[in-house]
Parts: C-alpha cells; sequence; structure tokens
C-alpha cells in the first residue's frame, strides 16, 4: 500500500508531479531537494529564473564555520539570530538554519559558486550586522546572483534528466523537471475538503490560463516589496502570489514587521541596496557636525564628522542590526535635519555619508566592486574617492504566509516531517521571503540567502512525505474539478478586461505606496495607521474602478497589473493593520508611544485571515490567537504563542560589545537547561 | 508648470511576432524626474498612455525585474546601442533634452514592444553542460581548495546574466549560422576552470568543436565592447578555441 502511494505514477497512469512555484534560492533548492528524493516537479515563475529578486542580494550568506579561530559556532549563530530578531522567531527552526549553515555554504562551493578565498584557499568570511563574528561567506559583492546562478544551473541539470518508476525504468519523453517561465501564478486549486490539489496559473505571452494537477504545492514567491512602491525590491516583487492565497484561506503571520535597510541610494524607479557588507569591511556612516556644513564629504576633516553609529553602540558600532541602524539614521536626518547638506537644493537632504575612502582600494575592488560599480553607474560619482550618500529603504518582509514545523527532542527539526514549512492549507507549502519563520522581528543581514536555501531543504522533504502519504493523487482527481477553477480564474481575467473606469491602476499604486512608505516604516504612529487603514479601503474601493490600459489579447501587462495590485492592497492592510493592533516595539517595529517590548502582551505570533468584503463592503482581517489545522487527515492545534525554550528573551543592549550571545564575549555562563518547553501548538 | 522639464523617446512597437504589420513608432513627452532613468520614463507612460500627439495608446511592453544592472532582464536597443535599460539614465543619454529613441534587440524572436524571446540563451547552457556534476546535495564536507587567483579568473566570468547583449552585437549570430555566441562559450571557460567541474571539459568542448561552435567566431570583438559586465569574452573564445584544438589533436591520447 506504502510504496503504491509513494509510486511514480497516478492510478491512470500519468506521472505524478509536485508544483514549486517561483524560481529563487527558496524555490530552486526545493525543486533540487524534491529530484534527490525522486519526486518530478513542475517548476512555475513569472520570469525566467535565472532573473529571480535573489540575485539582488549582495553581501553574502552567514555560515559560523570558524574560520578565523574567533569561537563562533552554530550556537553563537542561533543566539544572536534570535536576539537579534528580538525574540518573535520560533527558536527550533532557527536552530535548524545555524546547524546546518556550514553545510549549506559548502554544499555552494561544491556546486561552483566563486566565493572569495583566504591566501590558504579557503572560504573567506566577513562581518555583518549584528555579530562580531567573521561569518558572512560573500562571492564579491554579488552573492545572490552567484548562489542563484549555482542552483540554476543545477535545476537546468534536472530538465535533463529523465524520470524513473520506482523499478528504475525510464518514463519515456518525461523529465524531472518541466520549466513553466513566464506563467504567473493565480490560486491554488482546492478541493471540496479544502485541500490543494494543484495551480491554475497564466501564460503572461498568450495570455492562457490554465490549471495544472500537482501532488503538492510549494511557493517560493517572494516578499511583498513593492506594495511601498520604491524600495530595494525587484519590480515582480508584489507578493501577489501570497497574497491571492491568503485570500484563499492561508493564514499571514507577523506581517506588520517590514525591515527598513539603512543604506541606499535614491532613483526614480528604484531604491538601490548598497550592502551592509561595506560595513562589514570597515565602512563608516557619518554626517558633518556642522548641519550647514558646504565642503564635499572627502574635504571634512576628521574631527569636525560625527560618527553618530560608532558614538552611540560602541560594542557593534556601524553594524548594529538593521532596525536600530535605519531609526538612527532617520532621526539624525528626519527629526534631527542633520543630513548632508546639498549646496544645490540649499538644505539638508535626508541623507547620510557612508565612507570607504579609507580603505585599500584593491580589497575594496576584490571584496565590493558589485555594489561599488551600482554607486557609479547610477549615482555618476567614484566611491572610492568619495563618501557615498544613502538612506534607508524598504528591504525584506520579516512576516509572510504562516507555516508551521515539528521540534525535535533536541530543539531542532524533525527532518522529513510534512508539518515543515506547510501552511495552514493542506497541501501548500511556502519557503523563503514569502514564509515567515526564521528572522522575528528583524532579520540579520545575510541570513536571508541562508534562510531561503534551507527553507527549501526542509520544505523538499516534506514536501515529499507529504505526497508520499497521500491516499489519492491529484492526478486522479477528476478534470472537472481543474476545470472549475481555470475558469474561475479566467471569469475574473475576462471580468478585468472589461473595467473601464477613470481610475489608472499605476497611479492607484503610487497613490498606495506614498501611504505606506511614509506611514508605516521606520516610525509608527497609531493616529496616522488610523489613516492609512481609512486609505487603504477608499483604494480598495477606487480599485473597483480602474480602467484598463491595455485589452490585447496578448503579453498584456496592464491587465496582470491590475491583478497584482488587487493582492497588493490586500497585503498593505495586512501590514497596516497589524502594526496599528500592535502596541509595543520589538525589532522593525517602532512606535514611538510604545518605545519598549512588551513581552506580556506581545511576545506573540500576529495571525491573520481574510475576509472578504460583503456587500460592496472593503475586506477585513479576522486576527486570531490560535486554530486548527490537518495535515494528511491529523488534526493540529496551533496557538500564536512563540517557541522560546532555545534562548531565553532579554532586553537588547547593542551598546556592548557581546550582548548579542554570551559566548561572543568569552563570557560564557553554564545555559540553564532549555526551558521545559512552550510548544508551538 | 508650462516649461517644466520634459524627456522625449521614440520608441518601436509591435502588438506580435506575428503581426508585423502593427509595426510603428510612437513617440512619447513625460516628465523629466531627477535620477531618472530609461525604465523610470517607462513607467510614466504607464500612468499616462497617451502619445506625444495626444493619442492614446496602451503602455509599452518591456521586460525588466531588478533594476540594477544584475538579473540582465531589461536588455533593448538605446539610440542604436544595445544595453540595459536601467543603468541606461536620461542626464547621461540626453543630456540636453535629446530624443532617446528605444527598440527591441533583433537577433531574438520578438514577443511585443521591447520584449523579445531569449529561450535560446538558457537551451544553450543545457547544450554545453554549464554546470557542476554535482553527487548530491548531501552534506560531503568542503569542496576542493581553490586559489585566490583562480577565484579572481572565475568570479568575472560568473557575473555573465544572460541578458543577451553580446549576441546581439555578434555579426555572427543571424539567421544563416548557427553560431552558439559569446556568452555560452564564455561558460564552458568557466566550468572548465573549476576543479570538479574540468573533470567533464571534454563533454563541453566537444559541443564547441561541432557546428555552431567556437570555429564560427568571425573576431569582430564587438561582444566584448558591448557586454555590460565587462566579460573577458574574445579572451575566452581565444582560450576555448585552444582547448578545443587541443582536445581535437590529443584528446583521444590524454583520454
Amino acid at each position: 500500500m506504502a510504496a503504491k502511494q509513494a509510486s511514480t505514477r497516478s492510478e491512470n497512469g500519468k506521472v505524478r508531479r509536485v508544483i514549486v512555484v517561483g524560481g529563487g534560492l527558496a524555490g530552486l533548492t526545493t525543486v533540487i531537494k524534491l529530484c534527490e528524493a525522486g519526486v518530478p516537479v513542475d517548476l512555475f515563475s513569472l520570469v525566467p529564473v535565472k532573473r529571480s529578486h535573489s540575485v539582488c542580494a549582495q553581501g553574502g550568506i552567514n555560515a559560523s564555520v570558524n574560520t578565523k579561530g574567533e569561537g563562533d559556532s552554530p550556537q553563537v549563530h542561533l543566539e544572536e539570530t534570535v536576539y537579534g530578531g528580538d525574540f518573535l522567531a520560533n527558536q527550533p527552526p532557527v536552530k535548524g538554519m545555524a546547524d546546518a549553515a556550514p553545510g549549506i555554504v559548502f554544499l555552494l562551493d561544491r556546486m561552483g559558486v566563486p566565493f572569495n578565498r583566504t591566501p590558504e584557499g579557503l572560504l573567506d568570511f566577513r562581518r555583518f550586522g549584528g555579530t562580531l563574528f567573521h561569518r558572512t561567506a560573500f562571492a564579491g559583492a554579488t552573492t545572490g546572483q552567484q548562489l542563484l546562478y549555482a542552483l540554476d544551473e543545477q535545476v537546468r541539470r534536472y530538465e535533463t534528466v529523465d524520470v524513473e518508476d520506482e523499478r528504475g525504468i525510464v518514463v519515456p519523453g518525461e523529465r524531472m523537471v518541466r520549466k513553466f517561465e513566464f506563467w504567473d501564478f493565480l490560486s491554488v486549486v482546492l478541493d471540496d475538503s479544502g485541500i490543494s490539489r494543484g495551480i491554475v496559473a497564466q501564460d503572461v505571452k498568450t495570455m492562457e490560463i490554465r490549471a495544472f494537477p500537482g501532488d503538492a504545492v510549494c511557493l517560493g514567491t517572494g516578499g511583498p516589496g513593492m506594495v511601498f512602491g520604491r524600495s530595494t525590491n525587484s519590480v515582480i516583487n508584489t507578493g501577489t502570489a501570497a497574497g491571492s492565497v491568503y485570500r484563499q484561506g492561508a493564514c499571514y503571520a507577523n506581517g506588520e514587521f517590514i525591515q527598513v535597510h539603512p543604506t541606499a541610494i535614491p532613483g526614480a524607479d528604484k531604491l538601490r541596496l548598497i550592502s551592509e557588507s561595506a560595513r562589514g569591511e570597515g565602512g563608516r556612516v557619518w554626517v558633518p557636525r556642522d548641519p550647514k556644513e558646504k565642503r564635499p564629504g572627502r574635504d571634512v576633516p576628521e574631527k569636525e564628522r560625527d560618527y553618530f553609529l560608532e558614538a552611540k553602540y560602541p560594542g557593534y558600532g556601524n553594524l548594529v542590526p538593521r532596525d536600530i541602524a535605519s531609526r538612527e539614521l532617520f532621526l539624525k536626518c528626519f527629526h534631527e535635519k542633520k543630513g548632508v547638506y546639498n549646496t544645490k537644493s540649499t538644505k539638508n537632504e535626508n541623507e547620510v555619508y557612508l565612507d570607504l575612502t579609507h580603505l585599500p582600494k584593491e580589497a575594496l575592488r576584490k571584496k565590493l566592486a558589485g555594489i561599488l560599480e551600482i554607486y557609479e553607474k547610477f549615482v555618476g560619482e567614484d566611491p572610492y574617492e568619495n563618501p557615498m550618500r544613502v538612506f534607508p529603504a524598504v528591504h525584506y518582509s520579516m512576516g509572510g504566509l504562516w507555516v508551521d514545523f515539528e521540534r525535535a527532542s533536541n530543539g531542532s527539526l524533525v527532518m522529513g516531517s510534512p508539518r515543515n514549512h506547510a501552511t495552514n492549507i493542506p497541501g501548500l507549502y511556502a519557503a523563503g521571503e514569502c514564509e515567515y519563520q526564521y528572522h522575528g522581528a528583524n532579520r540579520l543581514g545575510a541570513n536571508s540567502l541562508l534562510s531561503c536555501i534551507w527553507g527549501g531543504m526542509v520544505a523538499g522533504p516534506a514536501l515529499a512525505t507529504y505526497r508520499n502519504n497521500l491516499d489519492k493523487s491529484s492526478y486522479d482527481f477528476p478534470q472537472a474539478l481543474f476545470d472549475k477553477a481555470a475558469k474561475r480564474e479566467q471569469d475574473r481575467y475576462t471580468d478585468i478586461l472589461k473595467m473601464d473606469g477613470d481610475e489608472n491602476p499605476y497611479r492607484l499604486h503610487q497613490d498606495l505606496a506614498e501611504e505606506m512608505l511614509l506611514h508605516c516604516t521606520i516610525e509608527r504612529h497609531n493616529d496616522q495607521l488610523d489613516r492609512v487603514v481609512a486609505k487603504i479601503d477608499e483604494i480598495e474601493q477606487r480599485a473597483r474602478k480602474v480602467g484598463v490600459t491595455d485589452k490585447a489579447g496578448f503579453a498584456n501587462q496592464g491587465a496582470q497589473f491590475i491583478r497584482h495590485l488587487g493582492n497588493m492592497i490586500v497585503l498593505a492592510r495586512v501590514i497596516a493593520q497589524g502594526a496599528r493592533n500592535r502596541d509595543e516595539s520589538r525589532g522593525a517595529h517602532y512606535k514611538p508611544a510604545f518605545k519598549d517590548r512588551n513581552d506580556a502582551d506581545f511576545l506573540r505570533t500576529t495571525l491573520a485571515f481574510h475576509k472578504e468584503g460583503q456587500g460592496g463592503g472593503t475586506s477585513t482581517i479576522h486576527y486570531a490567537r490560535d486554530f486548527d489545522y490537518s495535515i494528511a487527515g491529523v488534526p493540529i492545534h496551533i496557538t500564536d504563542a512563540v517557541d522560546i525554550g532555545l534562548v531565553k528573551p532579554r532586553a537588547r543592549k547593542y551598546e556592548q560589545a557581546g550582548a548579542a550571545s554570551a559566548a561572543a564575549t568569552g563570557d560564557i555562563k553554564k545555559e540553564d537547561k532549555p526551558a521545559a518547553k512552550s510548544p508551538a501548538e | 508648470m508650462a516649461d517644466k522639464k520634459t524627456v522625449r523617446l521614440k520608441i518601436q512597437r509591435q502588438d506580435s511576432v506575428d503581426k508585423p504589420e502593427s509595426r510603428r513608432w510612437e513617440e512619447f513627452n513625460v516628465i523629466w524626474l531627477p535620477q531618472m532613468n530609461v525604465i523610470s520614463a517607462l513607467m510614466e507612460i504607464q500612468k499616462n498612455p497617451v502619445t506625444a500627439d495626444g493619442k492614446k495608446t496602451t503602455p509599452v511592453v518591456w521586460e525588466s525585474v531588478c533594476l540594477e544592472e544584475v538579473c540582465g532582464a531589461c536588455t533593448m536597443v538605446i539610440n542604436g546601442r544595445v544595453r540595459q535599460a536601467c543603468t541606461a539614465l536620461i542626464d547621461q543619454i540626453a543630456p540636453n533634452g535629446e530624443t532617446i529613441t528605444l527598440a527591441p534587440m533583433t537577433k531574438f524572436p520578438l514577443v511585443r514592444d521591447l520584449q523579445v524571446d531569449r529561450a535560446r540563451m538558457f537551451n544553450d547552457l543545457k547544450r554545453v553542460k554549464a554546470w557542476i556534476s554535482l553527487d548530491g546535495s548531501h552534506e560531503l564536507g568542503a569542496a576542493p581548495r581553490q586559489s585566490q587567483e583562480n577565484q579572481e579568473d572565475t568570479y568575472p566570468l560568473s557575473r555573465c546574466m544572460t541578458c543577451g547583449c553580446c549576441l546581439e552585437a555578434c555579426p555572427q549570430i543571424n539567421d544563416s549560422s548557427s553560431f552558439i555566441g559569446p556568452s555560452a562559450i564564455s561558460q564552458v571557460r568557466l566550468f572548465n576552470l573549476h576543479p570538479s567541474g574540468k573533470m567533464h571539459a571534454a563533454e563541453r568542448l566537444e559541443t564547441l568543436m561541432a557546428d555552431g561552435g567556437v570555429g564560427d567566431c568571425g573576431k569582430a570583438q564587438n561582444c566584448v565592447e558591448v557586454c555590460p559586465k565587462e566579460i573577458p569574452l574574445v579572451d575566452s573564445i581565444a582560450q576555448m578555441s585552444r582547448q578545443a584544438t587541443k582536445h581535437m589533436l590529443f584528446g583521444w591520447l590524454l583520454g
């Protein structure tokens, strides 16, 4: 019986595939793990996978390999990640990730990632925010690109590998991976009992809408940065896939936690990131002491510079975590009006200096050329000679689709458990930035590439177990189920093409984004958040009156954008309302009126469920303290309690060197045995 | 308001590859913005899709992702030169308000307007086996050590974004040739430099020795001129040519 369920073919003889949506680091790793487990995959992506947003990651990937002999270890990595995240992350998944990290970096090296090396030919590591250790492996300053390419190459290889059945006989004409690039995910196909049996997607060239069966589905579709308009994110990061399944009943967790990166360069279309690795390699942040200083940065003498991060946080200096650095920059520029003076505009701009000019040029070229090239190309100034001018920009979503995990007795994860990375929609999984699991209230730099790959390494085996234990394959469900799901989406699309209101969807998006950017980022005030929510109500109404800008039946980006906008509005509400509700300050979520972290009331996961508007009203959110879901027929009860069994919450004090982990100062106390537990469910 | 600075664009449009009769030029005026690039000009057209002579039209279709020249998506022909639209800053390419012309690449099948289909480039990566033949993603310890020098050789090659500039500029890429083009050849060099990648060097070289391989290069050297990542493509072609010759002459001896 079990062997039959795990068989390659369904009852009616079709090759059973699972579906992965998204071809960034998380999606591609999931695909590789599935292929190794003998599970054929259909991989869907809005863009050629080699152009996924992971390509933008610059600085590196964390792994406590301890090459520099500093006493670093996965335990310290775990502690610092949890501390950096202000204790909002469930700790077993973080432990699993920190323990696996060295192996992951070695694997990537085996795959051919051109990591920078030490003179002995070992992997080189550099410093990053929130730690005192050299823990970040890197390939110049385009590490994300290099990691993405390595995984892309492995998946491309699986496009040439034949499917074999359980006896090892080749199934003619079937390859392990079939890629569907330039396909937009629309929704999951739910059967009568609410179990995901496949997806509906649209070919964005021919505009054909089709339903695809899949024995399980995993989203690796990235974050929702475009909700804020201009950010460091790629234009494809609308969060549309996550928004869509949220509307279908998936729980969205901790949506209010949005990371603002302290150092980006302004632009008309996007805000381009200047990696934290610039500071990891010794870059210093400063403003002139005299707010009316008119000399170019390079000519301002040392003693007339205010190195405000180093002054306030002597322990971690320029490498305090991003939430803190962004707040300090905001304070300096926005409140104190001490941003760099601009002689042309005759005012203090919202900019500070990020200075590398004191560092040896040859080392900069070898380690940071990728970002310095971006600065040079987009600003037109030589960053080897002039301090760069930067300001914070929306960067990453700690929140995302809620996913489960199964805790092992050693405090880590039970690998292969079908609960790992499962959403509350049975058969639907999520990995990467689109889920919420690893970073709590604030992500440490260079942990995102790690969490994407680790997420895929956990999700892949979880999907395989789920698929192998199914009573009935999606391929044995009646075609009518899929036809109905496709028709529903086809009807919606046809309705979009008929929209002829006065609102331009791109301008409406700009309105939404400006509101979110102004009031829902570094500093949050309840009166403003009330207005943001009211504005979202208004925008949701106006979105019903947009006019489609293009009625073409081919490569219609205008109609596609209207759909994405709808999902962005829904996620904007999750972010803004979640922020309104959380009356405390924790990690990236900061309310001046509630300056302290409040563990008694808010050390809990925000669990949001969508409620469609009734009778022409706008949609609303149901916030749950607990809920039930089931996997393979087993009911599971979930609460919003955070699993803090490994590292006990304490106040963050980055003023003090080594505060993020006891081990970092050599002052290791005998850790109390992990508290009995505080289970996630 | 009246004398607000504007940017003038002249854009080649076509509804789809099978509608050549729909090919046309349309001109647009958009308001100038600080730090503006070609992408943000196209975004302004989306918000108000009206031509310079007041005719309502559809927003222009183009491909873009990262907007910082690492993904390769937004490649197009700007003022006659192939490049990424994101790094095409308005103040640099039209400092005195000159008209900016945008056209799709010509060496790939057209999708619509400025978007083309570059699937052949990804297929070529399959043909040359541009990957490491990994035993599996389970833990097998550290990879072979590599010198800093080797990393400095491979990293620039590994920055190829599969953007298509080198193919667009290459005179040998045309309807009557099957030349694989510079980028895939350079990828062979990359993988043949890797300590375990070089164990399969011969297989990759054999693809380059077949029709459409490295021998079809006409040495125009346009590729290296247009590569946005300054990848030493001519050098890669020369080296692969030598390796292929060596393999052809002595390969059977070396096993």
